[in-house]
């Protein structure tokens, strides 16, 4: 599968996809996207990289191991729904707050926060899994 | 229930688990002298329950606590009357002499920091248990001395023995905590009160209960394994493999009076009824003959004094379901009396086993001159435990008598039995009393001397306090014995006995057993040898039924699992798709609730028609394929079509997921392929591919039957109303989906994402294990291990 035009092609391919799972990620919340999709996205470029290129440069840019990814992802997302604690709310519940930013407001949310935890899972476990399985068993 | 008031009571209760804490540092230190400095946190507890003791006397209870879990009305809250503060001095003031006791028995042990520490957190737990009021704290504590009693038995961890003994220990003893747990639920069920002090106020709310009797089996359950009463007393004896300071406090002094104070406390609620009457005297008085038996049968000092304590609480059981007014005192005076006598014969055991290396009472002789002041202390406790005067053993032992003996059968044979019991206890008393000290000195001994002052301490002043309580009774049993029969009776109750003999039955009935014990004593070799010969015929123990238990329990797991987890993934497969099935079909035809015959639509338009076309062109050639991977791709052509169509129907979100499902599983299973051998074999028989086809047709019968009944059902449109109405105005977003998941179900998605990561970090484990030898899943199967022991 190693072709030329592949190889050549993979890095950008990956990093195009990288940053449209983020738009798909951010866009979530009001049209189709969300956590769980930019995951997906971000993982099969990590895995299209890596059968473009070999398992050890996608590790490399990774610089974590996928599976802390995976691990802060959840970390997060459990932050998210414990931040409710210190607003004597029932877990879980969301909290928004208006960042006043170029004249325009930002809505940041612990629910936002939440979401970005769900791509950090998806991505984690599923490159996690598709790198251990790139890795040729003999070598 | 004065709330949030800062209590020194509170403080006292947690003073030892902080003490636990900070012991290595200190034992790290100053060594062994640490002992000098933590036995000050006992004392201090002492102290501060010793001030409770005007106001106890006078027949007030005090109580305290604060809110635990409100919603569950749980507190934790601390009871104190004559029963808990009895019991809290005992724990404190003998824990106190335990601490510097283990101090001088460990003297340069690599691990004292911890076991100071261990032992103070089985004070604080010990505590912890007499004092609640809350059931489930007293649980919880109940639990947490079964946990640190199965440390200490375990301390010397490096010895297959005392694993083997504080497992069993743990065993039975958590096994009962299990009974208990649901004896306590059950009482909280029946009567509404989950405090105890709630619960003696309720009369007879209890006995009269439908559930009385459950109630009754299931607070034995708890109370006999952790008294180690007959049949499950073999792991106290076992326990033994503790060092000497832990036999000396928790399976002698307190952790094994946890289950008597447990009936001592219930006494008023769940007792005076016939199966209280009848059960604990009988399985009381079993326990103490066997264990007197057993004891003469040993020569190992503990171990004879382990049988003896054994014997010791079936008497204290006995007593507590006898239950006349006599009957309760003589269990009261005699459970303190134990606690000073028995704790101080197994220091002296253990200094003996100390000083000269060896319990083993037929190898020792002749200690007097050497050890004078441990032979002192040795004898005064032994005459307590014989129940001669003037020590405290003399005041219970009459009390005794004097409450079981009364002209019927059932008192005459329990006072027949308690006759027998006290006169082999003794022999054994003055066995571990005199046979070490009196007589030639054994060769092989060497020179044997006097053990140091953190020795000797705690058995003298044990000694000298069974003494002195003897002698001012009328202030012992003002401040203790009193108050403390009073809480178990449930009623004020007043104890008189002195020593100044009294003449009547039960100085008659002391005189039997005096001169019992003396004649047994004269032939106590006699004896053993024929308990050794009798116990060698019956060949069989609970301890070895233990064993047997255990072992079953291994086997029969094995076999279970080996039938249902039998490693091959058609078996899997098979199981689970006929149950999906099954489960789908089964319903549909039990309730005739078929779905009617859909209608096929008019027009279908030409993309709708390719779309499908597609799916079914991928599916075929699923079937057709020569090799996996074009399997797997075909796989996917469908999955793409079924995308295709979410789409067209107006599902954007799923239709993304799908796509991205399907692509990333053709990715991920070409690559698990690469490390499957490719070659086209189906190894199946013709016979078993018609079984997959039909299973197969089943379920997919069952799922497509199942879409057409759910979407020809009314379609319910409250949920889908309120996201759509709430979405933007209190979640603040416009996609559904999105906030469904992240916002209104948040909490699932929360589980479903740990989910994900445990999956991925087992199958990350899955790929790694590839190198592991093939025969490495069988190795527990027991039968193998039986073979190689």
């Amino acid at each position: 599968m190693r072709t030329l035009i592949f190889r050549t092609v993979a890095p950008y391919l990956a990093s195009l996809m990288i940053l449209f799972s983020i738009f798909v990620l951010l866009r979530g919340h009001n049209e189709p996207g969300g956590g769980f999709i930019g995951g997906l996205i971000a993982a099969s470029a990590f895995a299209i990289y890596g059968i473009a290129c070999g398992v050890s440069p996608v590790r490399r840019a990774l610089h974590f191991h996928p599976m802390a990814i995976s691990g802060t992802g959840l970390l997060a997302s459990t932050a998210a729904g414990m931040l409710s604690i210190f607003f004597k709310v029932p877990f879980m519940t969301g909290l928004w707050l208006d960042i006043p930013l170029f004249g325009d407001s930002i809505a940041v949310s612990t629910v936002m926060l939440f979401d970005i935890g769900v791509y950090l899972v998806v991505v984690g476990s599923i490159t996690s899994i598709a790198l251990a399985l790139e890795e040729r068993p003999n070598s | 229930m004065n709330s949030f008031m800062p209590s020194t009571t509170f403080a006292v209760l947690l003073l030892p688990f902080i003490a636990a804490l900070f012991a290595p540092a200190l034992t790290q230190l100053l060594k062994h002298n640490a002992a000098w400095i933590l036995a000050l946190v006992p004392a201090a507890i002492f102290w501060h329950f010793s001030g409770f003791l005007p106001v106890i006397s006078a027949g007030e209870v005090v109580t305290g606590g604060y809110q635990w879990v409100p919603a569950l009305k749980v507190n934790f809250s601390w009871y104190i009357d004559g029963l808990s503060l009895t019991f809290a001095l005992l724990i404190t003031g003998i824990g106190t002499l335990i601490v510097l006791y283990s101090g001088g028995y460990l003297k340069g042990h690599a691990q004292l920091g911890r076991f100071f520490s261990f032992i103070l957190m089985f004070m604080g737990s010990m505590l912890g248990l007499v004092m609640s009021d809350s059931f489930l704290m007293f649980f919880i504590f109940w639990e947490l001395t079964s946990i640190t009693s199965f440390l200490l038995i375990g301390f010397d961890n490096k010895r297959e023995a005392s694993r083997r003994a504080a497992l069993q220990a743990l065993v039975v003893t958590g096994g009962g905590g299990l009974f208990l747990l649901a004896g306590l639920l059950l009482i909280w069920n029946v009567t509404g009160y989950s405090e105890m002090s709630l619960l003696l106020r309720s009369g007879s709310l209890l006995a009269d209960s439908p559930y009385y009797i459950a109630i009754f089996v299931l607070v034995l359950g708890g109370a006999f394994t952790k008294s180690a009463q007959f049949p499950m007393h073999f792991w106290l004896p076992n326990a033994m493999e503790a060092p000497t300071p832990v036999s000396a406090y928790l399976h002698s002094a307190t952790m094994v009076k946890a289950g008597v104070y447990l009936l001592m406390r219930l006494n008023p609620v769940l007792g005076d009824t016939m199966a209280w009457h009848i059960v604990l005297p009988l399985f009381g008085g079993t326990t103490l003959i066997v264990g007197t038996l057993l004891a003469i049968r040993q020569t190992d000092l503990k171990l004879m004094l382990a049988y003896t304590t054994v014997s010791s609480l079936g008497l204290l059981v006995m007593l507590t379901g006898f239950g006349t007014e006599k009957a309760i005192e003589g269990a009261v005076l005699y459970l303190v009396a134990h606690c000073l006598f028995k704790g101080a014969l197994f220091m002296v055991a253990g200094i003996i086993d100390h000083e000269a290396g060896t319990r083993d009472v037929t190898k020792l002789g002749g200690l007097m001159t050497a050890m004078p002041i441990t032979f002192a202390a040795a004898l005064a406790s032994a005459i307590s435990m014989a129940g001669l005067p003037p020590f405290f053993g003399f005041l219970a032992k009459e009390e005794i008598y004097a409450g079981l003996w009364q002209v019927s059968f059932w008192g005459g044979l329990l006072t027949i039995v308690a006759i027998v019991g006290n006169a082999l206890m003794f022999v054994i008393g003055f066995v571990v009393a005199l046979k070490p000290f009196l007589g030639r000195r054994k060769l092989k001994l060497g020179n044997v001397h006097e053990g140091p002052v953190l020795l000797w301490l705690g058995p003298v002043l044990l000694a000298t306090a069974s003494l002195l309580t003897a002698i001012f009774s009328p202030m012992t049993h003002r401040l203790i014995t009193s108050p403390m029969a009073s809480a178990v009776e449930g009623e004020p109750v007043s104890a008189y006995i002195s020593l100044v003999p009294h003449i009547g039955m039960p100085l008659l009935l002391s005189l039997i057993t005096v001169a019992i014990g003396v004649f047994a004593y004269i032939n106590v070799a006699r004896l053993r040898a024929l308990m050794i010969y009798a116990l060698y015929k019956i060949g069989w123990g609970p301890d070895k039924g233990f064993d047997q238990f255990i072992r079953g329990t291994v086997r029969l797991s094995f076999r279970v699992t080996n039938v249902i987890q039998p490693g091959r993934m058609e078996f899997y497969m098979k199981v689970i798709f006929i149950l999906v099935a099954v489960s789908i079909l089964l319903p549909m035809a039990l309730f005739d609730e078929w779905p009617a015959m859909p209608q096929w639509p008019d027009t279908i338009s030409r993309y709708e028609a390719v779309i499908m076309a597609i799916a079914a062109v991928g599916l075929f050639s699923v079937l057709y394929a020569k090799d996996r991977l074009t399997a797997i791709v075909s796989l996917g052509i469908q999955g793409f079509a079924v995308a295709l169509l979410f789409m067209l129907f107006g599902a954007p979100d799923l239709s993304f997921t799908q796509f991205m499902v399907e692509t990333l599983s053709v990715v991920i299973l070409a690559l698990a392929m690469t490390r499957l051998r490719l070659t086209p074999t189906d190894h199946r028989a013709l016979k078993e591919k018609i079984i997959d086809t039909i299973i197969s047709l089943a379920c997919a019968t069952a799922f497509v039957l199942l879409l057409l009944k759910v979407t020809q059902l009314p379609f319910d449109t409250t949920l889908s109303d309120f996201f759509t109405r709430y979405s933007l105005s209190i979640a603040h977003g416009a996609n559904i989906v999105n906030v469904i998941l992240v916002d209104f179900r948040g909490t699932d998605t929360w589980g479903e994402i740990a989910v994900v990561m445990v999956a991925g970090l087992a199958i990350l484990s899955l790929i790694r294990i590839r190198t592991r030898p093939a025969n490495a899943i069988a190795a527990n199967d027991p039968a193998e291990e039986d073979e190689r022991l």
